[in-house]
């Protein structure tokens, strides 16, 4: 059997680990763009606040991990074509790759919306890879001087302004959202956030908008002026799809995969941010562009690749993040019944529907987060638990002796 | 492989277990020196409630959804035991939104903490089954 997987990151380590488990013998041949072996993305940040190295970084698996696994890698080389009919896969300069079967791991891309005078801008950059933080770090030199503007209170923008706080003079955050965080948290608890982040010197200015730049001047919608030095810009992402829809898989947003992370397009597979998941907490189809959800999706590609029969259908929207030094875990979805704990310090809000827990967030102490996590995934009716024991807080007590002897007993 | 399981039953509640957790990871040569007015930030956990009480730590699974999910590759599989690597560690926590045990903590180095089953101290033995005076843990194949 020979495995192709176009990209390089999370979906495809998991593609790779997923074949590996089932068929030590098929070739396996890895094609990216980058230069690099595999990293974990979402540490770019770390990177720059110097809780990681570019060493510790390119060693998300150990160095010998494409050798190892018998994975021929192809880097810095760019797939211009799949073609379907013929199983081969067309680079740059015309050179095609045979396949039996194909994993798109083709990741997203930095969106930079139509921004009048963005050409102006000398420094700017997105906030994505390895070689964008590198690029961040060079424009910020080592003055602490640098006033910074970054378009996006996402996760990307907040991460970024985490990483680069203690090097700057000055730090913007701007967005069109009235509140920071808008596709991960509720007003109320992002206010909280907000207020931290604030606290330790950087500004925001939400529900406005860049209408145009001036080299090192952005005017605002609402008519003032930000003069800076340095432009992030972090407004979101699109999944790489036009691989895929060439190739005739059928794509919306993002690549449509089933539970065994099959495209439409026979011996095709697709994972992790290209691709369109099925949300069983909202119960609705979405991009969820989270580094677990890429693995889990890689690992159920490269099983049924390889012949074996797994199937993915767990996947939920959740984040774990840090934002100097006050932590936030959010999951699922906030539609529902909702039960709020708060404090000066912590903020917990469970989120129940239909006899189930949906969505959680919790700021400050997350503390065991996990087994709320797990009763979304698992879709646990709620009235075979305890519901006062884990509104109190995640603990296995909610659970029945039974289910315990399972979970910490080794009973079947 | 062996595990460290509970029989809830027999748990007395002393935290113990917590105890020798604590003093095994602590590099000291005697429990006073590790644990006499020091706050202990054990791997294992008692939880306890009116009269029934059970310990916590990491079930070591097959299939571990913390060590899928870690985004620094900190989490790996050695000899089918969960490790972790404190020095790639980044302390983003998405190993405690992931385990549906809660067995992974927070410590105050910055990078998680978790049972490792003693495989890397110089004890090679799980010390908190070592200390529990009732067997209501063992470590054992299942």
């Amino acid at each position: 059997m020979n495995y192709v997987i176009i990209g390089n990151g999370t979906a495809a380590v998991g593609t790779i680990e997923g074949i590996r488990a089932v068929d030590r013998d098929g070739a396996i041949t890895v094609i990216s763009d980058e230069i690099y072996p595999v990293y974990g993305r979402p540490l770019i940040s770390y990177l720059l606040l110097g809780k990681t190295t570019e060493d510790k970084m390119l060693h998300y698996r150990p160095a010998d991990f494409y050798e190892k696994n018998g994975v021929k890698t192809m880097f810095g080389r760019t797939v211009t074509k799949i073609d379907p009919t013929a199983k081969t896969v067309l680079l740059e300069h015309g050179e095609t790759v045979p396949y039996d079967k194909l994993c798109i791991c083709t990741g997203s891309r930095p969106f930079v919306p139509p921004m009048e005078g963005l050409e102006t801008v000398q420094n700017k950059t997105s906030f994505m890879t390895l070689d964008d933080a590198k690029r961040l770090n060079n424009m910020l030199g080592d003055q602490n001087d640098k006033r910074v503007l970054i378009i996006g209170a996402g996760l990307i923008g907040l991460k970024c302004a985490e990483g680069i706080y203690q090097r700057v003079g000055e730090l913007t955050v701007i967005d069109l959202a009235p509140r920071i965080l808008p596709n991960v948290l509720t007003e109320a608890p992002a206010a909280i956030i907000q207020k931290h982040i604030e606290s330790k010197g950087v500004r925001f200015i939400l529900g406005d908008s860049v209408t145009r730049f001036d080299s090192n001047t952005a005017t605002l919608q609402s008519g003032g002026t930000i003069d800076f030095d340095v432009l992030v810009i972090a407004v979101g992402v699109r999944p790489n799809t036009e691989l895929a829809a060439d190739a005739g898989c059928d794509v919306n947003r993002g690549i449509l995969i089933d539970d065994h992370s099959a495209t439409t397009v026979p011996d095709i597979y697709a994972a992790g941010d290209c691709t369109v998941s099925h949300d069983i907490a909202a119960n609705t189809d979405r991009i969820l562009a989270i580094l677990p959800n890429a693995y889990m999706q890689g690992e159920t590609a490269g099983r049924n690749m390889a012949g074996s029969k797994m199937s993915f259908d767990k996947a939920i929207p959740m984040n774990a993040s840090g934002f100097m030094g006050l932590h936030m875990i959010t999951a699922g979805s906030y539609d529902g019944d909702t039960y709020l704990e708060q404090d000066e310090d912590h903020y917990k809000l469970l989120v129940t529907r239909n006899n189930h827990l949906v969505g959680f967030i919790m700021i400050g102490d997350v503390d065991r987060a996990g087994i709320y996590t797990s009763l979304i995934r698992e879709r646990t009716p709620l009235d075979t638990i305890d519901f006062d024991l884990i509104r109190e807080k995640p603990q296995l007590m909610a659970f029945s002796r039974a289910e315990r002897a399972k979970k910490l007993g080794g009973a079947h | 492989m062996k595990r460290v399981y509970v029989n809830e039953k027999w748990c007395l509640g002393c935290h113990l277990c917590e105890y020798y957790c604590a003093f095994a990871n602590s590099g000291k040569s005697s429990m006073v020196k590790a644990l006499k007015d020091h706050k202990i930030a054990p791997r294992i956990r008692i939880e306890e409630r009116n009269n029934i009480s059970f310990a916590v730590n990491c079930r070591h699974c097959t299939d571990p959804l913390c060590v899928k999910g870690c985004i620094s590759g900190a989490l790996t599989i050695v000899d089918g035991a969960v490790q972790i690597d404190s020095d790639k560690c980044v302390g983003c926590y998405t190993c405690i939104l992931s385990c549906p045990y809660g067995a992974l903590s927070t410590s105050n180095e910055g990078a998680i903490q978790k049972c490792e089953l003693c495989a890397k101290n110089e004890f090679g033995q799980p010390m908190c089954v070592q200390g529990c005076p009732n067997k209501a843990i063992v470590y054992e194949e299942r």
